[in-house]
């Protein structure tokens, strides 16, 4: 229970950072500090396979990703990239529309039911080969469409 | 338990709506659309515990297709600011006469 506060606590605070901070690429930073804390929170949900699938995915792709496309649209040199915002009223206004329903509805269900045995990757596998299957294969395809059509979106014409 | 981390989900949820409505840069919007889908990953394994391995994988299809959206949203930021020299989303409003 002490580790889930502790993890708890830095995935809202660094969420709150990547929200606030005003400096682009500090931001994206904080993103991978809060990726990173919530694949520590999967091995504490008995999830470990999937905490490695959030490292390696997400704080290994998307966070060099997001890096690389920072740097390609910015005109000055360095990493003082500004990240402006505005309507904190009205954008507080929406997170706490959202929020207040959703409490009410998660601490008003009782009982989520029993535990079952920890997940296992074969588990997972199993999953994936049999009630997921078509999924499982239109996912490769989209994978490939994604991969396709960010290729033709930033292709140059006639090099 | 399962409480607790819901809760956490939804305020992670609720402080990516702030990030979405509020940024002004299209790549600190990506970023804010990427916590949101971090919390539905956090109630997707939260849930697996009681149901049993669905959950996981359907929190795997999540992150591949986040991938998948980070890789084409990237391609058309850099889109953006190859035509207007400027990632700010509210120049990009050709379509409002």
């Amino acid at each position: 229970m002490t580790a889930f506060a502790v993890i708890a606590g830095i995935i809202l605070a660094s969420g709150l950072m990547v929200v606030r901070s005003e400096n682009l690429v500090h931001s994206v930073l904080w993103l991978a500090v809060t990726l990173i804390a919530t694949a520590v929170q999967f091995v504490l949900l008995n999830a470990p396979f999937l905490a490695g699938m959030q490292l390696m995915l997400y704080t290994g792709g998307i966070i060099t990703l997001m890096l690389f496309g920072v740097m390609l649209t910015i005109r000055d040199e360095g990493v003082d990239i500004p990240n402006p915002s505005e309507g904190h009223l009205a954008g507080a206004g929406a997170a706490l529309a959202f929020l207040v329903p959703t409490l009410y509805a998660i601490w008003g269900t009782p009982d989520f039911g029993p535990m079952v045995d920890p997940i296992t990757a074969k588990d997972i596998g199993s999953s994936f080969l049999g009630p997921q299957l078509i999924a499982f294969e239109a996912l490769s395809v989209l994978l490939l469409a994604a991969m396709i059509g960010a290729i033709v979106l930033v292709r140059r014409k006639d090099p | 338990m399962t409480h607790m981390v819901l809760t956490v989900a939804a305020i992670l949820f609720a402080l990516g709506i702030y990030g979405v409505t509020t940024r002004k840069n299209a790549i600190g919007i990506l970023v804010s659309v990427e916590l949101m889908a971090n919390a539905v990953n956090l109630n997707l394994v939260a849930f697996s515990q009681h149901w049993g391995a669905t959950g996981q994988s359907f929190a795997l299809f999540a992150i591949a297709l986040t991938v998948a959206e980070v890789v084409v949203g990237l391609a058309l930021v850099v889109l953006l600011y190859r035509t207007r020299k400027n990632v700010n989303i509210d120049l990009a409003s050709d379509l409002r006469s």
